[in-house]
């Protein structure tokens, strides 16, 4: 039975927000594993650490697997040091988005996140040997490369994840555009990405919404949404399925996925259910048709 | 002292034999496909082509480096295997590589090449790199472009291989290895494709006032009024707007490119081993000034004399410049 996982908070949401969000995803949401950590930006989190032990505890009481996701980025002495730390870890399992982290953590078990382009069985298969359980693939892999690489991590007894739901990663750079949008730079951000909930929206010159600015990391416009491929996902040999963190009302959200995998909702009032609770954000799942990213194929059948 | 390696675009055949004759002490090519991150039309070489190259490149006591940086997809590994196995037949001196995959088939069945890890990996840390270089043996790390100097003398005390950094051309913004930006636009993807705002997806529109926006895949990436010049439309380096301000802004950055030529003596003290022009997609005029150029300034600095700067400043006339992430951290 595939499972369904939350994918780390991407945004700066306050320390209360995210209290109040995983309160309610510890006892309400239908999920099997929870990511937690900052991945975007090192800046952010001694806002939400001290709460991080007791976010864990609520959501393991809740039924739910905890994972300690570690920086895409690292590059300064704090980020270095943010990542040493967590690979010393034995308490959880971890996922490492930065090869900084594998170094130390070599031969031990961990699992591989999607900013390690593990794009590939050639390289799946090295980064088993070197101590991976787990990867989570990389989002603008397209269906056919996901059901070899699939099946080749199976083969090595690695569980794989493919993200369903929620905006792409698409870029993460040095730079911080939050900032620079509001005429600062990095280390005087005055932490500016906390006023946009889901990122700053970026529309082209003649109005057409394109991206997402979150911090150092650019996302797309559309959600992507694999809920149709759900079926064909799972029967490709992908274990875990991720849902990342939006805010609009992901309880509901896992509830739609989860009565889809487990053949309980037609997919018809699924994707309706989903689409109700998403407000304007498009849906998008070219990546996985092999198309462009934004764009969105309804399934054929 | 550090030998301040000049490392040269070669696009094709004819750029390269430019770029060595110009005093290039390594060019770096790559084959006609997805193996290379600049998958190109019209660029890149076909193996003949290659056993050609290395054999003026050797004559002339010049390298050649087989860019084979882009990430293969699951199913398609046997593509950058063969790129690598005919490279190594026809005598490349190292292979510029990203994917751990592609690393270890490389460290495996050729053991006695170098590996030189691509800026693609962006290795940023010291124990980024340090994984690297003990598990696939690589020998030289091209560093990210979001460094400052002072941080890159202080990884270089940490790191057991040489590094690498870029000096002149085209000034990525995201973190390379890391961006699908126009995969999300085009359906090209730059990792696994080796495609960046591709040219078969650009067109230029001229509007009855007088503009004319650039656009890739239907997407205006910039607007340009009658007396500017359009520039291409790369995603990072386009206008956009932003609910808080009034007027389309470069939400990344400026169309500029990156220029280290004052900070060339610094790199060489902070120990920098080599130096990339990039530019592959570049004419063989181009080459020619630019590699020219730099050999001259290299060669002045580890000889003590005062380096003529001013020649190669004016390289990127008419374009902006910028030192990036080099010069200061306010860049970030």
């Amino acid at each position: 039975m595939a499972k369904l996982t939350l994918g780390p908070i991407a945004y700066h949401w306050s320390a209360e927000t995210r209290r109040d969000f995983y309160a309610r995803i510890a006892d309400e949401a239908p999920l099997d594993e929870v990511y937690l950590g900052e991945v975007v930006c090192s800046k952010r989190a001694p806002f939400h650490e001290p709460d991080l032990p007791d976010t864990i505890e609520r959501l393991e009481r809740g039924g739910k697997k905890v994972i300690l996701s570690s920086l895409a980025e690292v590059m300064l002495k704090r980020e270095r040091k943010a990542t040493e730390e967590l690979v010393a870890l034995e308490s959880h399992e971890i996922e490492i988005n930065n090869a900084a982290g594998l170094l130390a953590r070599d031969k031990r078990p961990h699992r591989i996140g999607p900013f390690m382009n593990a794009y590939n069985e050639a390289a799946i298969t090295w980064m088993a040997g070197r101590g991976a359980r787990h990867v989570c693939l990389p989002t603008e892999m397209p269906a056919q490369s996901i059901r070899v690489a699939a099946q080749a991590a199976r083969e090595l007894g690695l569980g794989v994840e493919v993200q369903v739901f929620g905006r792409a990663s698409l870029a993460v750079s040095a730079r911080c555009y939050h900032a620079r949008a509001h005429g600062r730079t990095k280390d005087n951000c005055q932490f500016v990405c906390e006023l946009d909930a889901e990122g700053m929206p970026l529309s082209t010159v003649d109005g057409k919404p394109v991206l997402r600015v979150n911090g150092i990391q650019t996302q797309s416009e559309s959600y992507v949404c694999l809920l149709a491929e759900t079926g064909r996902l799972v029967a490709d040999g992908v274990s875990h399925l991720r849902l990342m963190p939006q805010a609009t009302d992901m309880v509901a959200v896992a509830q739609v996925f989860r009565a889809v995998l487990d053949g309980a909702m037609p997919g018809q009032e699924a994707g309706a259910s989903l689409r109700d609770l998403c407000g304007a954000a498009p849906f998008s799942n070219g990546f996985y048709h092999g198309t462009a990213g934004h764009e969105f194929v309804a399934e054929v059948r | 002292m550090s030998p301040g390696e000049l490392i040269c675009p070669a696009g094709t055949p004819a750029a390269l034999r430019t770029a060595v004759d110009a005093g290039a002490d390594a060019v770096y090519c790559g084959f006609q496909n997805a193996t290379n991150a600049r998958n190109f039309p019209g660029l890149n070489f076909t193996p003949d082509e290659l056993a050609g190259a290395v054999a003026h490149a050797h004559s002339k006591a010049s390298k050649v480096l087989l860019a084979l940086n882009t990430y293969p997809p699951a199913g398609k590994v046997d593509l950058w295997r063969a790129a690598a196995d005919t490279g190594a037949r026809l005598g490349v001196d190292a292979f510029i590589v990203a994917d751990m995959g592609v690393a270890d088939y490389i460290a495996r069945t050729y053991p006695d090449i170098r590996i030189h890890l691509s800026v693609q990996a962006a290795a940023s840390s010291p124990e980024a790199i340090r994984y690297y270089c003990e598990n696939f043996g690589v020998k030289r790390v091209v560093l990210p472009r979001i460094l400052t100097i002072p941080e890159i003398r202080s990884i270089r005390k940490e790191i057991p291989c040489e590094i690498e950094t870029f000096i002149f051309g085209n000034h990525g913004l995201m973190v390379e290895g890391r961006c699908s930006l126009t995969n999300y636009l085009t359906g090209q993807s730059t990792n696994m494709d080796g495609v960046c705002s591709p040219a078969s997806d650009v067109e230029f529109v001229r509007h009855d006032d007088g503009t004319m926006s650039s656009r890739l895949a239907g997407f205006a990436i910039d607007c340009f009024g009658c007396g500017e010049k359009a520039g291409y439309p790369t995603i990072c380096k386009g206008r956009y707007t932003v609910p808080h301000r009034s007027d389309a802004y470069y939400a990344f950055e400026e169309p500029v490119s990156l220029n280290l030529a004052r900070l060339l003596p610094e790199l060489i003290d902070a120990g920098v081993h080599a130096f990339k022009i990039e530019g592959r997609q570049r004419s063989k005029s181009y080459v020619r000034s630019v590699v020219s150029a730099f050999r001259a300034a290299v060669d002045d600095i580890r000889a003590g004399r005062p380096a003529n700067i001013t020649d190669l400043v004016a390289l990127t006339e008419g374009q902006k410049q910028t030192q990036g992430a080099f010069a200061t951290k306010k860049w970030r």
